[in-house]
């Protein structure tokens, strides 16, 4: 495996903690970026570093490409016939369209959790299996233990350990959107893409989606596409405005809230269209 | 519509309300649509009613004559010999069954092959062409597929196995399993096709591969309707005629040889229905008995597929 690639240790991270924060490692680097779906021009020459261990979240109204951007990053947006890209995403400095980059590999290390909770229709405990077992994990002990420490991390054990046998549609959307969490923790990948994970929850459920996602920023980088502005203001550490493909502002969540550099950018936030 | 009401010299709910009460007689319609539908229906559960009946009372008429005992455990099927005729089912069984698995052997790999290919990795262009290819070969006429059998099949495995018969089991177990496997890759591929794909981004975004997704993911998902199509595919194996009846033979043989002559349970009764065996004789109540055994395993089958799909449902 290519080193630069490998999680980092231990020390490196506590050094990149103990420095300032615009030294944060960089996970992705987009670098003109565009994209078509067939003669459709859906994202323009973007150019977003996103950092370790930093909620990144992604905003604008519908149809401006922030979904098409997060599913570019583990190349989710290859299922889409018809698409070409042109430009390079480098994750951990690989660029993820090189031709040996395999998207299995990639998406190990890349966790994905979508719109509408996903979970497989088996048993809870065998969707958070899924992801160790299709790797080669088999040892039952250890998948015990991966269960466990999937189900905590997603703030979901409590409630579900003892029906770990239940099928997971048993569960209601929010505990099943943990549960995806959970699946996705599970095969301990260094980013998580989060694509509106709260769209289709209620309101309890989504703030404690967003606690954990809180919680787990300390391990993880974290990069959300929301459209609850709200939402991105609450959990984000950096935020960036999409509008028709192109990236119009990225900076500080807090600095894009109160002081927007660009007049899209505060027409969008204070709810003049979108 | 840019009507003004300023303009307008009718009033639209005025309109409705003409209408409607020409619709009176409608609404009678309305009333009298679902009894005829019910009626409809009923007609086919009174056949089916009809049939069953039918089929018990000749089967127990049949059971006057020859005991159950010699039914089911002799191991001679001679209904035509006159002085030590024997009428044990379990030859004519021997020779369904041996068609059956090899029709399954050769169908179930192959049907569950193309439908995951076809659900799975085959493009929408691709899908559209082959689809109805394969329900084209669920339309031949099965006596064509009986001569194919005997006259195309069986000279090519003879070539290979020299012992084989010209009449046998394994030419038109090979062939039905060819009748088959459409049905199966036909039924389970739309099985397949309904999992949601959320469900296969879900895999997909864990690192699985294709082939994992498939196998994993979608296979288990839609078991219910790959195994109801097995079960609805083989149970069309156990009742198929005319292949059986051209290429397997008419000699009834209790044993697991595939390569020498044999009568399956439909086979006998064309056999009968050809020859002149008399009403009242004992051979005429055989076929009702022979069809009722043969009624009885399509319904275990049926009764089988539905506990197997409900025991390994998985809900989405």
């Amino acid at each position: 495996m290519n080193a630069t690639i490998v999680k980092p240790t231990i020390e490196a991270v506590m050094n990149h903690n103990n420095s300032k924060q615009s030294a944060k490692a960089i996970v992705y680097k987009t670098s003109g970026l565009n994209l078509w779906y067939g003669e459709n021009h859906a994202l323009k020459e973007i150019n977003l570093d996103i950092h370790e261990n930093e909620v990144t979240a992604i905003i604008g109204p519908s149809g401006c490409g922030k979904s098409t951007y997060i599913k570019t990053l583990n190349r989710m947006i290859e299922l889409v016939p018809s698409v070409k890209t042109s430009g390079t995403i480098e994750y951990r400095g690989r660029n993820i369209f090189n031709k040996s980059y395999s998207v299995e590999e990639l998406r190990t290390r890349v966790g994905m959790v979508f719109q509408k909770p996903n979970p497989f229709p088996k048993s809870i405990y065998e969707n958070v299996t899924y992801g160790p077992k299709i790797h080669g994990i088999k040892d039952k002990r250890i998948l015990d233990q991966i269960v466990e420490e999937s189900l905590k991390g997603a703030a979901i054990w409590d409630e579900v350990k003892d029906r770990l046998n239940e099928n997971a549609f048993g569960l209601s959307g929010g505990q099943q959107q943990r549960l995806c969490i959970a699946r996705c923790l599970a095969v301990e990948p260094d980013v998580i893409l989060m694509d509106e994970p709260t769209s289709a929850l209620d309101p309890i459920s989504t703030l404690k989606v967003e606690e954990l996602v809180q919680e787990l920023k300390k391990d993880f980088s974290i990069i959300i596409v929301t459209h609850n502005m709200q939402q991105a203001a609450r959990i984000s550490d950096k935020t960036a405005f999409f509008l028709n493909g192109e990236v119009i502002e990225f900076t500080n969540t807090d600095k894009i809230f109160s002081t927007p550099l660009d007049k899209r950018t505060e027409d969008y936030i204070t709810g003049r269209f979108g | 519509m840019a009507l003004q009401k300023s303009s307008n010299t009718f009033s639209i709910q005025e309109m409705i309300r003409e209408k409607k009460n020409k619709k009176a007689k409608k609404l009678q319609i309305e009333k009298i649509v679902p009894f005829l539908l019910l009626l409809t229906a009923i007609v086919s559960v009174l056949t089916t009613i009809g049939i069953v009946f039918t089929l018990i009372a000749e089967t127990f008429t049949f059971f006057t004559k020859v005991s159950i005992t010699e039914f089911l455990t002799a191991q001679k099927w001679y209904p035509f010999s006159e002085t030590n005729g024997a009428f044990g089912i379990l030859p004519l069984i021997s020779g369904t069954l041996k068609v059956s698995i090899i029709a399954a052997i050769v169908a179930i790999p192959i049907g569950l092959a193309s439908a995951i290919f076809l659900s799975e990795y085959a493009t929408d262009r691709t899908r559209r062409t082959i689809k109805p290819i394969l329900e084209v070969l669920a339309g031949i006429p099965t006596i064509v597929y009986g001569f194919f059998a005997l006259t195309f099949v069986t000279p090519i495995l003879r070539e290979v196995i020299p012992s084989l018969e010209i009449f046998n089991a394994l030419s038109p177990g090979i062939v039905i399993g060819i009748m088959i496997t459409p049905m199966i890759a036909s039924l389970s591929e739309d099985a397949m096709s309904s999992v949601p794909n959320s469900m296969r981004e879900g895999a997909l975004a864990l690192g699985a591969t294709k082939f994992e997704v498939a196998i994993k993911v979608v296979l288990p998902a839609a078991i219910s309707g790959i195994i109801a199509s097995i079960v609805l595919a083989i149970s069309r194996a156990i009742g198929e005629t005319m292949i059986v009846a051209v290429a397997g033979g008419s000699t009834p043989n209790l044993n697991w040889d595939v390569t020498g002559s044999i009568q399956t349970m439909t086979a006998y009764i064309v056999q009968v229905s050809q020859g002149d065996a008399g009403y009242g004789t004992t051979i005429y109540y055989s076929i009702y008995a022979v069809g009722f055994t043969l009624f009885l395993f399509t319904l275990i089958m049926n009764l089988l597929a539905q506990f197997i799909s409900r025991r390994f449902r998985e809900e989405y």
